[in-house]
């Protein structure tokens, strides 16, 4: 499933989504909204909560059909795009079957899509080292720390080598040590598979931090207020270090000053972590 | 901000905090060996009440007003334990050629087990397959949900005849209706009850995540069946086939008795009571029996649940 021609791993063309209420006009998750996600890219898509950012993403899983505009990913339809399981997706629950143990929660996809045992098996092992969870294999979700899960969860995304990794705030609810760990952890990844990235995130570093582009959104209506190139290089040159780079804190401020900037929407940044 | 974090990628796993601690499993089995005492303890305490209240309890009873609200002492009325274990052992008539009341007993209570044990295995079936349908079909849901509820009000007394006079009716071939199908017929309307109610809530307990999850993997209903839903639904099933188990059991022994099916523990039960007159240890035995095959079919259940152990691992959230 490599795709490195120059058709865009992501293609959003004004796609707007409305919630239809029982009363009234309905809700207007996303308003017009473009995007191109090139192949291997990092893209982040941040902002305040109701901002549509998470409603995006499902739309590009299919797992959501948008009210207007139109969604292709490689080239095809999202819905072929999903049945043809051209990404893997990575929520902010791990959502690991707790009947399962670590190899068998990475293999259920391949299982599901009838991939023989010594193949399934071959491939959960190199993916459970990926992770550096090569002693935990035989383990329960519920023996496992929440990183541990989410790496688990990760790895199960990975599991048939999409070219398009989407990811909805997979490490939301770690705590912020163990964050950092598994973005560091997250960018080594991205090197070795060389798949593209939609990550939503509430955290200014994590998205500057990972990305080479930040998507910032702003609320009611979900709309894109602007791009964010972050210029610090190439993925495989992202280490710890860069965290204490003069660009990185650059990139930073931009982001959190495009978030904040509409100092007439009072409520207009809230939830959105600024540390 | 924090960026002090001292090591870089790639991480090794002893950084990336230990495992939660091992959660021993062996401690489920202590657990279970303690509820086991303190039920024991439980037993012998009621039958140091009894003996107490028998041999310190006033001869009448108590009586408050015309109301009499604790049973007379006599040893008509309420026989030393003894003689309840003394009377089983003896045989169930005078006649030269009576059994041992015991195995007149146990063959009563097989019997029985064996009619509740068909009947359950219809109601589990059948309420298993009622959830799969209101499971798949919202509408099933809302049509047929009030009848099933509602289906559990009706009196056993009153369907009991109905069904003996429809079964009567039914032959075709070799086959004909018999009373005992009758008797699981019934004790299966008792179990479906419990499995189609458990089944439903536990085929909706995945949450949005993993059915989320599985519309990415593109998989149908019956794969996300197989692999999610009844998976996830162990947990809520195991005590619904408990519940059913000894449904079934109940079912059976009154069903037993109102439709006068001979063999079985509910017969036992009204014969024995005609004898507690002259014999106040005997009505105990089959009494003791039905317990016996309630014991026995929640057993079972319990082995089953042996089985799907790995299906009731706790959930967790990451």
């Amino acid at each position: 499933m490599t795709n490195t021609t120059d058709v865009p791993a992501v293609d959003v063309h004004s796609v707007s989504r409305i919630f239809a209420a029982r009363k009234g006009p309905g809700v207007t998750a996303l308003d017009d909204v473009s995007l191109t996600v090139a192949p291997g890219e990092f893209v982040s898509l941040i902002g305040p909560s109701g901002c549509g950012k998470s409603t995006l993403l499902r739309l590009v899983a299919d797992l959501d059909v948008p009210t207007s505009g139109s969604i292709e990913v490689f080239g095809k339809p999202a819905r072929q795009a999903r049945i043809d399981q051209d990404y893997g997706i990575a929520f902010q629950q791990a959502g690991l079957l707790p009947w399962r143990t670590v190899a068998g929660n990475i293999e259920l996809p391949l299982e599901l899509h009838g991939v023989g045992k010594a193949t399934r098996r071959r491939r959960a092992a190199e993916l459970i080292t990926l992770v550096g969870l090569a002693d935990f294999a035989s383990h329960y979700p519920d023996q496992l720390s929440g990183g541990m899960q989410q790496r688990v969860a990760i790895a199960r995304s990975l599991a048939e080598s999409p070219s398009l990794l989407l990811m909805d705030e997979p490490f939301g609810a770690l705590d912020e040590m163990t964050r950092e760990r598994m973005q560091n952890e997250l960018v080594r990844i991205c090197v070795e598979t060389r798949a593209a990235v939609v990550f939503v995130t509430h955290s200014i570093p994590e998205a500057v931090f990972l990305s080479n582009r930040v998507v910032v959104m702003s609320p009611r209506p979900g709309r894109i207020r602007s791009i964010v190139s972050v210029g610090l290089g190439d993925m495989s040159g992202r280490s710890e270090d860069l965290r204490e780079n003069e660009g990185f804190f650059h990139s930073l401020s931009e982001v959190r000053d495009l978030l904040h900037g509409d100092a007439a929407a009072p409520t207009g940044a809230q939830g959105v972590e600024t540390r | 901000m924090s960026t002090t974090s001292e090591q870089a990628a790639p991480l090794t796993r002893g950084a990336l905090g230990v495992a939660k601690q091992h959660q021993p499993r062996r401690s489920g089995v202590r657990t279970r060996l303690r509820g086991g005492l303190f039920g024991l303890a439980g037993l012998v305490l009621l039958a140091l009440i009894w003996e107490l209240y028998k041999t310190f309890g006033p001869v009448d009873g108590v009586v408050i007003g015309t109301l009499t609200v604790l049973p007379r002492t006599s040893d008509l009325a309420m026989p030393h334990l003894w003689v309840m274990f003394e009377r089983v052992l003896e045989p169930v008539t005078g006649a030269a050629s009576a059994l041992p009341l015991w195995a007149a007993v146990l063959a009563g209570s097989l019997f029985t087990l064996g009619i509740a044990a068909v009947g359950w295995l219809v109601g589990v079936t059948v309420g298993l397959a009622l959830a799969l349908l209101m499971q798949r079909f919202r509408l099933a849901e809302s049509a047929i949900l009030p009848w099933i509820i509602l289906s559990q009000t009706v009196p056993l007394i009153a369907i009991a005849p109905l069904v003996r006079r429809w079964g009567a009716q039914i032959q075709f071939g070799e086959f004909s209706w018999e009373s005992w199908m009758s008797v699981a017929l019934i004790a299966s309307y008792l179990a479906f009850f419990p499995v189609s109610v458990g089944a439903l809530r536990g085929l909706a307990s995945p949450d949005t995540n993993h059915v989320d999850l599985m519309h990415c993997y593109s998989v149908g209903w019956w794969k996300t069946l197989w692999r999610l839903r009844l998976p996830a639904s162990v947990g809520y099933l195991l005590p619904a086939l408990r519940l059913a188990a000894v449904s079934a059991v109940v079912g059976s022994v009154v069903a037993e008795v109102s439709i006068g099916l001979r063999g079985g523990i509910g017969r036992l039960i009204v014969e024995y009571a005609g004898a507690a007159g002259n014999d106040p240890g005997k009505p105990w035995a089959p009494i003791f029996g039905s317990i016996l095959v309630g014991l026995v079919a929640a057993g079972f259940v319990g082995l089953i649940g042996l089985f799907l152990r790995r299906f009731r691992r706790e959930e967790v959230s990451a």
